[in-house]
């Protein structure tokens, strides 16, 4: 699953497909391979260490090694234009998202070492599950990965399920009746909710052979997008209805959200930090692309924004329902997983909006979300150690038993609530702008959903992080390097958004839009 | 929808794909495990000999090796893992009592009917065929779900996921001459891993609520107070 062979006697068209790029092609392709086969053979090698204490930096040096092979592919994709060849297509688009899958991926795994230690040292798991953990984490940043690269409709479409193979032991990892049940109902709605994604595939593909003359290439995505205009309406029509409701099952949109706080509170801290900043992200991802497959064929009917409309009212929808049950949560960790839903929410909302501003804004959030999500449950994760619980109403004066785990939450629930000087401000303020100029009315609705997310998040925040501690309640060892890296990359993209990443979105608005915002 | 103006060829595949939703329904409606686990494979039969069939029309050689796959996974080795689970679990004699058979049996009839209005604006398409065969196949696909939703059973779920699947190929095969084969072989790929995770998943079931009436997982809900650490 790892590299996608390629279909029969394709050797010819894959030589074809590299040629546009094919000066200085084969480093480029290598800083692929190097990103997808890290995770791939660091996996494999994670399941046979048996050793618990290098098993933890192990996963630590091959995320690591993703990371740099993202940054290179990044680098190269900015330098040389998109990367097309082999089944894969990475563009300015996805390879921000691979950038950012690989980075929380790694920073995640500073804190999955000596977190995993403390719960393997506590006896709540054996060794054998900590292989398990080890290799499910590189199995799931591979399919992350092959996701976000592949060219291919039905591959993403293999790995999006992939990544739900790879998580669902992680979320009964415990074996608490709760996580049993947690992970059955993952399985269970993910598994329902994919399968009708493949639906709505087999009628792209359905489409695409009156179009598309190779049948091999009839799921490819660049070949779909210049060829769109042809698709049947009717039949696009339809695939994206279930291709939505699939897709929107992982995003977490309301109503197919159940599965979403159950995985995120009974899973691992670390599996919880990764699953709401990354695989919530690329099912967006796969809902985007495909919208603008969509749009393409339904331009010249009677409803061109179809899939606009449609993602901005499951996009809306699901804010304000996530804000409201932000309100009666106890547990702290289901508490966060519905401020997840409530701004992927909004982020579906910005890209069903459309239009170069929106579109600027839903990616910048993306990208401050995974930052600063990632960042809290990682922060999460220690005052549950601290507190010895979940339940909000027993975590109390994090600030004085431990004053860098108390801070960082309150600072990072400040962020994600949408305070300035932090990067959501600026996200979340380019999509209430954008609102403005095509739905005024819109804007209040999105206000008001705001602050009562807002209101729901600190009153169970202020008495965990201020308050008096209970007596006995310790501090423990932690590493807050990833925190203090998230939350001053969301402060430094509140404060100034560098030119370069500013370049950067801009050519993915380019991408999606079709024209340029700066 | 005149079917005279079929070819015999897609009158044989529609056929076929008739019995297979009509399995559909033997499958929604059968109280016994062991028996169900028997409809299944006899509907991945079905399914892998839909491929045969338009593998040998259309001279698409990719397709004998599909459905090769086809009948492999979902005739002989899915069917007999579930077989040696509901074995070791203790559960061959296993009759889960179903509550309205009637109703359901009528809501699926429902979905038949919702399938084939889904498909109606497809005539610019033109092909009495493929709108009969992509209604089938979505029928096919929505009772699975009907039975997720319906049984208590774990494995009996696992029964409507994999016969979800099951009208996803159906699909794939028959309204579209087959996918690329990487995209077959990923999807065959993920079925097979999610099935032995179902195993997996039966003992952890058992072990922690000591059945597997799924019914029983209720301990997640809105306003429940939180226990334990993690």
């Amino acid at each position: 699953m790892g590299t996608p062979g390629r279909p029969r006697g394709s050797l010819e068209r894959l030589e074809r497909g590299l040629c546009p790029s094919y000066a200085g092609g084969a480093p480029r392709m290598s800083a692929l391979m190097l990103t997808l086969l890290a995770p791939l053979i660091g996996g494999v090698a994670l399941i046979l260490t048996r050793a618990p204490g290098p098993a933890g930096w192990l996963n630590l040096g091959v995320s690591a090694l993703t990371f740099g092979g993202a940054i290179w592919l990044a680098l190269s994709v900015g330098l040389q234009g998109s990367l097309e060849g082999a089944g894969f297509r990475v563009d300015a688009f996805n390879v921000y998202l691979v950038v950012l899958t690989a980075f929380v991926g790694m920073t995640t795994s500073i804190f999955s070492r000596p977190y995993m230690r403390h719960v393997c040292a506590s006896g709540r798991i054996s060794t054998g599950s900590l292989r398990i953990y080890h290799g499910m984490y590189q199995a799931f940043m591979l399919t992350m990965l092959v996701a976000l690269t592949t060219d291919n409709l039905g591959v993403l479409w293999v790995a999006v399920e992939g990544a739900t193979l790879a998580t669902v032991l992680l979320v009964s990892l415990y074996r608490t009746p709760e996580a049993v049940e947690a992970a059955w109902k993952y399985f269970i709605l993910c598994g329902v909710g994919i399968a009708l994604a493949l639906f709505g595939t087999v009628l792209t593909y359905f489409a695409s052979q009156h179009v598309v003359q190779d049948p091999d290439a009839g799921l490819t995505w660049s070949v779909l997008y210049a060829n769109a205009h042809a698709l049947d309406p009717t039949v696009m029509r339809i695939a994206f209805v279930f291709l939505l409701v699939g897709y929107g099952t992982k995003v977490g949109l309301v109503p197919m959200h159940q599965w979403l706080p159950d995985a995120h509170s009974e899973g691992p801290t670390p599996m919880s930090a990764v699953l709401s900043g990354l695989l919530l992200n690329v099912a967006l991802y796969a809902v985007v692309r495909l919208k603008m497959l969509v749009d393409g064929s339904l331009a010249e009917t009677a409803t061109p924004h179809l899939a606009g409309s449609l993602l901005m009212g499951f996009g809306l929808v699901s804010f304000v329902v996530a804000g409201l049950f932000l309100h009666r949560q106890r547990d702290i960790k289901r508490m966060f997983s519905y401020s997840s839903i409530e701004h992927m929410g909004l982020m579906t909302f910005a890209f069903g909006l459309g239009g170069p501003l929106a579109t600027f804004g839903a990616l910048l959030h993306m990208l401050v979300h995974s930052l600063t999500k990632s960042a809290i449950f990682v922060t999460v994760g220690h005052a549950t150690h601290i507190a010895g619980t979940q339940a909000i109403d027993r975590i109390r004066g994090l600030i004085r038993t431990q004053p860098a785990v108390g801070w960082s939450l309150l600072i990072g629930v400040t962020a994600i609530a949408g305070f300035p000087p932090f990067g959501v401000f600026t996200s979340e303020f380019l999509l209430l702008t954008a609102t403005m100029q095509s739905y005024p009315w819109l804007t209040v609705v999105l206000l008001s959903g705001l602050v009562v997310a807002f209101a729901g998040l600190f009153r169970h925040l202020h008495p965990m992080v201020y308050g008096t501690a209970p007596e006995g309640q310790q501090p423990v060892q932690a590493n807050m390097l990833p925190v203090l890296l998230h939350l001053g990359l969301v402060l430094w993209l509140g404060l100034a958004i560098p030119s370069f990443l500013a370049a950067w979105l801009d050519s993915a608005t380019q991408l999606i839009t079709g024209s340029h915002l700066l | 929808m005149s079917l005279t103006a079929m070819t015999l060829l897609q009158q044989f595949v529609l056929l076929l794909a008739a019995l297979a939703l009509f399995l559909s329904f033997v499958l929604l409606a059968q109280p016994r495990l062991v028996a169900a686990i028997h409809v299944f494979a006899w509907q991945g039969g079905l399914v892998a000999a839909v491929t045969l069939t338009v593998a040998m029309a259309g001279d698409a050689s990719h397709l004998y090796f599909s459905a090769l796959l086809t009948f492999g996974l979902k005739a002989l080795l899915i069917p007999w893992m579930l077989h040696r689970l509901t074995r070791r679990l203790g559960l061959a004699r296993h009759t889960e009592t179903l509550t309205r058979p009637a109703l359901v049996i009528m809501a699926a009839v429902v979905l038949v009917i919702f399938s084939y209005w889904v498909v109606v604006p497809m005539v610019a398409q033109g092909l009495a065929f493929t709108r009969n065969i992509i209604a089938v196949s979505l029928a096919v696909v929505l009772i699975g779900l009907l039975m997720m939703v319906f049984r208590q059973q774990a494995v009996a779920q696992v029964l409507g996921f994999m016969s979800m699947e099951n009208g996803l190929f159906l699909a794939a095969v028959s309204a579209t001459a087959g996918m690329p084969l990487v995209v077959e072989l990923g999807v065959a790929f993920d079925v097979l891993v999610a099935m032995v995770l179902f195993g997996v998943f039966f003992f952890q079931i058992r072990e922690s609520i000591d059945s597997l009436d799924v019914d029983r997982l209720n301990r997640l809900t809105e306003t429940n107070e939180v226990e334990g650490a993690s």
